[in-house]
Order: structure tokens, then sequence, then C-alpha cells
């Protein structure tokens, strides 16, 4: 992943600090996020919380996959997310609380000699 | 009152008019003749009133609560409205399971159907009713209340007689002294618990109990003093036991099989009297034979009388030894008056059956709503429901047919008669006797007056043995496989073919069968697994999207290659074609973490492992609703020191948590953050607390009651037993969490039958239950063995546990699993106690496996640095709280903020800081 020259990047950790189809909660310019490491040492970022619940879990999930989607299931109520784009796969017949989309947001990451950057806005 | 419909009424409203509709129901008999039933209209009804009819039924059991059940079933138009009294101040009940009630059943457990139905506008149930005459010219019966002594009279379209039988105490000396008992009602079986328990606390020793009679009440009644710890002997009149149903080799067997239960048999014995004690209480029993016997109760179990007593007066015929003669069509004599079940003398004789009873009420309903169904000739079939006794008896057991022929099969050392009645060419299926092993009784039962297929010998053959088994036997579609409901094989198969059912539960739900005495459930899996085979519907027991086998198909491949990470279980078990970027999923996943917990391999946060648990597993503890946890530590037993009390107190007091007592004896702590876990469990562990696996599919508690060390009434050590339980299986992984409970006597304290594993103590040992639970559909465990010492009842908690664990489905308490384990709870206590697929010893090893390789999860966890980094709230911040969480207080301890209370700015929201006092 190239870095957009007008992106601002925080350093978040090391890689060697995920452990692989694990989470990990992160705070980022005052937001909570929720990382990934996949088998292929790719990061993926999405928000940590969890609209189905309000409750911000969603790096406790289980790491697994739907198709060749890689995917975090709530540890809450159980809800599919795929990680690369946010969009939740499968609402198990829930709807999310109040004044949240049923997908997530996801941020950029990129590794930058073993450090884990994630993107703001561009 | 007089609109209750469910308590009855005191006011004598069925002579009032009490409005327009009843006005309706109300005639002169004189002056309005009225058709026959199911002829037609009333004669002078008016126009737009209504057309309904009134049924009078007096009695109250279980033949006239499927009468009325079928009925309002049949008839949704409300042709017919029905008035029920009953002479017992309780709506019908199931009197088959009465016995069970003495091993600890709640007299409302044997409610029968659902209780809406005595809330049906169209049905009214007179309970501690009596009816005391039947005018019939005049079409009324009079109704005598037994609690205000109010008469009342009532009109009625229809009668029916359903008043069954009453106990036939026999021509004794003594027989009416207190301490003599029959055994008929629920108040008749109240009345002899408290008999027993009352001596059994006056003498300090086990009670002696006698049955008078060895026919199917007598054993039952046998088995239930043996449930309330008092010792009986049964008193037999004739040369072998249950007479009508066995021959006399069966009768050996059996006299055999009630000895080795602890019951005391003399046969060929006639009572001369019932002498008392000092106390005026029965106290010794004198035989013909010269002999006596010392007793505190006695039981009498000589039969049954049909009460008829309402029919004599009203000058309807009865039959030479009692009932009332009615024809086919279950009709009396009177065209408006019919009679069914036990009081019913229908070809000359009465039946003291259920299913026959069932069938004439059918018969009547039918026939009330113009049908002409007939009754279709009594099923005699019998099965003893007295638990480790084995017997049934069904169509021509005493090979009465000319000409029929006799196969028996006898095993003496292991207990078993078996005996079919064939035609005289050896094809037909004419009756049988099962004795020691009667499992092949739900799938011979419906083969009655058949042909059988293949080597009628073959049938005879214990469970399982030989190559081959039992033949299998296509059942036509007109047999009944649920007698109890009337359920044929057709019904059990559209069930599946036509309404789609495609498990148990939806067939049983669909059709009724197997939902009373459940004793067919065998044969309606077996139906249903055909059906939907042979209508090509594969019923998918795959677990997801990437793995194929179900649960316990994994559980043994896994068990068998000895594969040890999800990754090679995944490559070899996978779903075939499956992508090979597929990394599994929350289903299966947590199931590969259960599998390889249940087999000891590691901890749970060990290298790939740890990828596979849930939340719950992955932190080892509770996740709340706001994202933080609840920690439990184990207090084997409910037993806990005052020290660690202490210890409790002042964790959850400095890291400000909400403390609760849960309902497994032990003490819930709320609202922990992620990050704190560790410094709570240091704390805990340095008290000398272990992890209670709260979070875990595992085992959660051993609840005990105090038992023998200080209660009164005690008789065995519950707490010490539940102690030694509990330290046995804990950390053991489960398809689904399991609870057990200890009892140290029959008062059931512990609750140990609302348990997955329930012991109760006896005099002689612990009786296990299995298969009880709370949850959304509570059950009560089921009787898997009695009088075990400490060591057996281990050995058979052991492998049941293990069974369970190795076969159940992803997710499936022990009720369910028994329900659908191979050969119900037969088959699990053929495989625990006889080990019938010969896997005990593995069982065994298993069990012994993880009992030696349990740790501590939490104690593992605290000394490993890599695996405490796993607790951090942050990555980058790995102390900071989760800024969302905030809590208020409530009755002195936190609750977390509402959503309206977070946004309220006014009311103050304590946000979660490194402590959190509150404020009282």
């Amino acid at each position: 992943m190239t870095a957009a020259t007008s992106r601002t990047w925080t350093a978040v950790c090391r890689l060697e600090d995920l452990v692989p189809e694990r989470g990990a909660a992160a705070l980022v310019e005052g937001e909570q996020v929720a990382l990934f490491r996949l088998l292929d040492d790719r990061v993926l970022a999405v928000q940590q919380l969890d609209p189905f619940s309000g409750a911000y879990v969603l790096a406790r999930g289980i790491v697994g996959s739907r198709g060749t989607a890689a995917t975090v299931a709530s540890p809450m109520y159980k809800q599919v997310f795929d990680l690369a784009t946010g969009t939740c796969l499968d609402a198990v017949g829930r709807t999310p609380v109040d004044g949240h989309g049923a997908d997530l947001r996801t941020w950029p990451v990129s590794v930058v000699d073993g450090t884990v950057l994630v993107g703001g806005p561009s | 009152m007089g609109d209750d419909l469910i308590d009855g009424v005191t006011e004598p409203k069925h002579t009032e008019t009490t409005g327009e509709t009843r006005a309706a129901y109300r005639r002169d008999p004189e002056v309005d003749p009225v058709p026959a039933p199911g002829t037609g209209a009333l004669g002078a009804r008016q126009e737009g009133e209504p057309v309904t009819k009134h049924l009078v039924v007096v009695g109250g059991g279980m033949v006239a609560h499927r009468l009325v059940e079928a009925l309002r079933d049949r008839d949704p138009a409300g042709t017919w409205r029905v008035t029920v009294y009953a002479e017992e101040p309780r709506a019908p009940y199931d009197r088959v399971a009465l016995t069970s009630y003495f091993s600890g059943r709640d007299p409302a457990d044997l409610a029968l159907g659902s209780p809406e139905l005595w809330a049906d506008p169209l049905v009214d149930l007179h309970r501690d009713t009596r009816v005391t005459a039947v005018d019939r010219a005049a079409r009324t019966v009079t109704a005598h209340r037994n609690d205000t002594g109010h008469v009342t009279t009532d009109h009625y379209d229809a009668l029916v007689l359903a008043t069954g039988s009453s106990a036939a105490v026999p021509p004794i000396d003594g027989a009416d002294l207190p301490g003599v008992f029959v055994y008929r009602t629920v108040d008749d079986v109240a009345a002899l618990r408290g008999w027993v328990q009352q001596q059994a606390e006056r003498w300090a020793r086990p009670v002696r109990g006698a049955v008078v009679g060895g026919g199917l009440l007598g054993l039952e009644a046998a088995g239930a003093l043996q449930a309330l710890g008092a010792a009986s002997t049964v008193i037999q009149y004739g040369p072998r036991l249950m007479p009508l149903q066995v021959d006399e080799g069966g009768g050996e067997a059996l006299r055999r099989l009630i000895n080795a239960k602890g019951v005391a048999v003399r046969l060929n014995t006639s009572t001369t009297r019932i002498r008392p004690g000092r106390d005026g209480n029965a106290r010794r029993m004198d035989f013909a034979d010269g002999g006596r016997l010392d007793v505190d109760v006695v039981v009498l179990a000589t039969g049954v009388r049909p009460r008829d007593e309402l029919a004599r007066a009203a000058d309807l015929p009865v039959g030479e030894r009692g009932g009332v003669v009615v024809d086919e069509a279950c009709r009396t004599a009177d065209p408006h008056v019919w009679a069914v079940g036990e009081v019913a003398c229908i070809d000359g004789a009465c039946i003291g059956l259920v299913a026959p009873g069932y069938a004439m009420a059918e018969v009547v309903v039918d026939r009330l709503l113009g049908g002409a169904a007939v009754f279709p000739g009594a099923d005699t079939a019998t099965k003893l429901k007295l638990s480790g006794v084995d017997v049934a008896s069904f169509g021509d057991a005493f090979a009465h047919t000319p000409g029929a022929l006799e196969l028996v099969h006898a095993d003496p050392v292991a207990g078993l008669y078996t005996k079919l009645v064939l035609s005289d060419d050896a094809a037909t299926l004419l009756g049988g006797v099962l004795v020691g092993d009667a499992s092949a009784y739900a799938s011979l039962r419906p083969m009655l007056g058949r042909r059988l297929e293949g080597d009628p010998g073959a049938y005879l053959l214990p469970e399982g043995a030989g190559a081959v088994g039992r033949p299998q036997t296509t059942l036509p579609d007109d047999a009944a496989v649920c007698s109890c409901n009337n359920v044929t094989a057709g019904t059990v198969r559209a069930a599946v073919t036509e309404h789609g059912c495609t498990d148990l539960a939806g067939v049983k739900a669909c059709t009724r069968a197997g939902t009373s005495c459940g004793s067919c459930l065998p044969l309606v899996k077996k139906l249903m697994t055909t059906e939907l085979e042979r209508a090509g519907v594969t019923v998918s027991t795959a677990l997801c999207e990437h793995v194929e086998l179900s649960r316990a198909q994994l559980f043994d491949a896994v068990r068998v290659t000895g594969l040890r990470t999800f990754s090679e279980i995944l490559a070899k078990h996978g779903r075939p074609g499956l992508d090979p970027a597929a990394r599994g999923c929350d289903i299966c996943k947590p199931v590969v973490a259960s599998i390889l917990g249940s087999l000891g391999v590691g901890h749970v946060l060990d290298g790939e492992t740890a990828t596979l648990q849930d939340t719950n597993d992955h932190v080892m503890a509770n996740l709340q609703k706001d994202g933080s946890y609840s920690v439990v530590p184990r207090m084997p037993g409910g037993e806990v020191t005052p020290e660690g009390l202490i210890a409790v107190g002042e964790v959850a007091r400095d890291f400000g948590l909400y403390t609760k007592i849960t309902g497994g004896q032990r003490i819930d702590m709320f609202g922990a953050r992620i990050e704190q876990l560790p410094h709570i469990w240091r704390r805990l562990v340095d008290a000398g607390f272990e992890s209670g696996h709260a979070y875990g599919k595992s085992l959660r508690t051993v609840k005990s009651c105090v038992g023998s060390t200080w209660c009164r009434f005690g008789v065995q050590d519950s707490t010490a037993l539940a102690v030694e339980l509990e330290l046995r299986y804990r950390g053991l992984r489960a398809p689904h969490k399991f609870k057990l409970g200890v009892s140290g006597c029959a008062r059931e304290c512990a609750e140990a039958r609302a348990k997955d594993v329930g012991i109760i103590a006896t005099d002689k040992g612990w009786n296990v239950y299995v298969g009880g639970n709370g949850g959304f559909t509570p059950r009560h465990a089921q009787l898997l063995a009695e009088d075990l010492d400490t060591a057996t009842l281990i050995r058979t908690v052991d492998r049941f546990l293990m069974y369970y664990v190795r076969t159940a489905d992803r997710l499936q308490r022990t009720a369910p699993w028994i329900e659908e384990v191979e050969g119900g709870l037969d088959g699990v206590r053929a495989v625990v106690l006889e080990d019938s697929l010969g896997i005990a010893a593995d069982l065994d090893a298993a069990m012994a496996a993880h009992v030696e390789g349990y740790a501590d999860e939490w104690a593992a966890t605290l000394a490993d640095p890599h695996k405490l980094a796993r607790f951090a709230s942050f990555v980058n911040a790995p102390t900071t709280p989760d800024p969302s969480l905030a809590y208020v207080a409530e009755r002195g301890q936190v609750r977390p903020a509402t959503p309206a209370e977070r946004a309220d700015a006014a009311r103050p929201v304590l946000v979660a800081g490194t402590t959190l006092a509150v404020r009282r």
C-alpha cells in the first residue's frame, strides 16, 4: 500500500505486537480502531464500535473467512463483517442500535519497516 | 366467581338464566324434546340463537381430558360446549406417571396438555365436585360441591361417564389402620410419601414397607417405596408377579430382577390380617402360611373396581364384574349416555389401561360430531414404568390363539426372558412378553397382527447382538406408533414428507408422537430418519461452510488422527474444494477449540489455539453488554472460607465491581475492564482461588446442600461429594456448559434434578439422574442408576460426561442429546453401565487424563508475559480504560449507564477510571 501524500499516518505499534488472526484495539486520534493481522501479515482496520450492541468490542471477535473475504464476527451478537470493506455480511436477524449503520468504517493501514501505520482521512 | 371457568362455580348458575346465550342452552325437557346427539339442531330453537349442545362429562381423569381435548380440537365451530365434573380438587393429571412423583417430581409436572384447554369459553371444569345422581328421563345430573356442600343440577344433551375406577380394598382385617394406603391418586401418593417420611424421622431407621399385590401397580408401588428410602416386600397371592401380563417363565425372570433391585417377593401368600402396634398404627402382617412381617407402612395394590355406582342407580346395565355396559360406539343402553375408560365394560370386560381409554374418548367425540367410529379393540400392551426393570407385554401374550407357536429365549444369567407368540405358520406376530430387555417393544408392538419379515428368532436377540442385529421392520402406514396419542407411522412419515419436519423436535411438535410417555421416541426417530433419507433430504450435519463433518464426527477424527492445530485440522477435514485461503469462522473455530480442550491439548491461549477462542475463553471472563467482563472464582461445592470471602470482597471493593451471588452457589463480580483482569486475578490467585470457568462451555458448578455433616436429615455427605466432583471435572470442555448437583437426602434441597447430572443420597448410596436443565426448555433429570457406592457413582458420571463430550452436537445440552443419541436414555445406560459399545475403558482413560492434566488457566496465564500482553485495552495505550464505559450507582453498587443517562448531562455519570468509588 502506498501512502497518499495528503493523508496523515499514525504509528500505532510494531507488527509483532499483533497476534496473527486476533484483533487488537488502538486509539487513533481519539477514535477506537480495531486492528487485525492476518496470516499473510496484512493488517486491516475497522471501527472498534460494534453497531449492533453499541459496545467497543470488535477487536475481540473471532477472525475467519466467508468465501474469500477475511471476516470478523462480533463477540457480542455474532454479526459477521468483511474486514477489508467493513460490509456487514450477516446481521443474524438483528438491527443496529439507534443511530448506527450496519456496515463498519474502515481505515487504511500501512506496514513500514515493521511499524503499523493507520491512515487518517485524506 | 361465577365467570371463573377454571375454579368452577359456587353459585348454581346452571339453574339460573345468566344471559341470552345461557338461556339458549337451557331447555325444559318436557316441553322441548331434543333429537339424539349429532342428528340435528335443537327443536325449539329460535332464529339466530346458537345451536350449541351441552355435553356433561362425569370424571376428571386422563380419558376425560383426552375427550375434551379431542372435542375442542375437532369441533372448531363450537357445536358442543362441555362441562366436566371432577372429584379431585385439581385438573386432570397424568396418573400413569404417578410413580415418578415419588422420585422428586412436583405434582404440577403431572399436568396434562395445555392449561389453555380449561380457559376455553366452551369448556367448564368443576373441580372438587361429585356427581351424585343422573336423571335419565329429565336428562340432568345433580352435582355436589365437596368444599361448600353446594348442590346444583345441570341439563345435558349428551352425558359421558368417565368415572374410572377406585382402588379395591381387599377384605383383610386391619386394612383400615393408619399406615395402610392405596395407590391411585396424587393425594394417595402424597399421603403415602408424608407417612414414610414421618416414620423415617420417628424411628430413625429405614422404614419397612410392604405391598399387597404383585401386579403392575403393586410393582410400581414397591418401586415408589424404595424411592422414598423404604425397604419393600411384595406380597403376591398368586404364583407369579404380573400374572395378567407375563407367563410363568417371564414371571420368574421378573422376580429375579425385582429381587436384584432389593425388593423382597413373597409368592403364594395370602395376608390374613394387619395388626396394629401400641400406637394404633399398622405394625405387623400375618399370613395364612403362619409367616409374619413387621411393617411401618402397607400399600394395598390388589386391583381396581369400576366406579359404576351412578350407572347402577340410573338403572343402566352393568357387567358381571362391574362396569357400565357399552356397545362398540361406547354408547350405553341409553342413547344419550356414553361411557369411556376404566368404567366402560366393552366386550364384557373393563380395561384398566390408558391407551384403550383414549381410543374410546376419540370414538365418542367422533360420534358426537356425527361420525360412525367404532372402538377398534383393546390394545392391552403394557410396559412397566419402573427403572431398571424392563417388562413389556403385548397382544396374545399367553398364546391363547389356536395353533399359536411360542418362540422363547431365556437367559437367567443375564436376567432376560423374551417370548414371541406367532401364528401357526410362524409368520404373523400375535403377541409377546419381554422381560429384562424390552428395547424391542417399540418396534414389535406396531407389528402385531402383521407378518414379520426374516427370521422371527432374530427379534429375540438382545439389542446389538450379532453382526446383523435385529431385522429392520417396515411398518405399514396405519400401524400405531405412539399409543398414548394415537399417532400412526403414516402420520410420522407425513410430518417429514408433507410438513417439512427435519428433526425429532419438529416431528414431536407436529404429530404429538412421543410427547406423553416417550417410549416410542426411538421408533419415531427411526421412521423420521428413514423418511428423510428416502426423500433425498440429506439432513446436513455439517458444522459450517468450512467443515462438512458434524461435531461428533470431527471429535472422532481429531481424536484418532492426533491432529492438534486448527490449520492441520482444516487442511485434513475441511470441506472438499475449500479455498486454500479459507480460515474458518466463529462456528468451527470454537468447536475445534472445545475439542482440543476436551482432549487435553495445552492451555487455551497456547499458539494457534488462542485464535480459536470466543472472547470469553480468550480473556477467561464473561463479556457483558457494555464490553466489560465479569469474574467468577471457583468455590467448589459452594464452600468458601471466611478468609476467602473477605479476599473476594476486598477485590470487588478495590476494583469497584458490582457483586452478585450466582444460582450456582458462588460469587460473580461485574464491570471488570479487560486490562484489569490480570490484576484482579493476581489478587484472587494469591488468595488461593482459581478459575471458575464461568466463561467456558465446560463444568460450571456442583451445587450441593449441606448434607449429613450438619443437616438433621441428611443421609450422606453431599458437600464432600460435590467438592470432589467439582475438583474432578473442573475445566472439562464440553459441547455446552454443564452443571451438577448433589443432595444429601430425598428432600433434594440442592435441586439436583434440575442439573445435567444430579445426585441424590439414599440410605444405601447415591441415585444419579441425568439430562436436567433450566434455561429455555426446563427439564427434570431422569434416573440413570440407583444406590451406587461412591466409586461406582464417580465412574458412572465419568463415562456419562465423556460419552456426552464425544458425541453431542455443537451447543447441544444433555437433555436433547439423550433424546437424540442412539437408544435414548436406555442406550446411554447401556453404554455407561454395561459397556455395550466396548468404549468404557477408553472413556475412563480419557477422564483420567483430564483429571491428571488439569491446571488452573488463570495461574498459568499470570506466569506467562506473552499471554498477559493480550489483556491490553489498547495496543498503543495498554492501560488506558475504554473511554466509552460509564456507570451509575444503584443500591450501593455500580451498573452500566443507560443511553438516556449518558445523554443526560445533569445526572452524574461515573466514567471508568482506575478505581470507582461508589457513594452510598
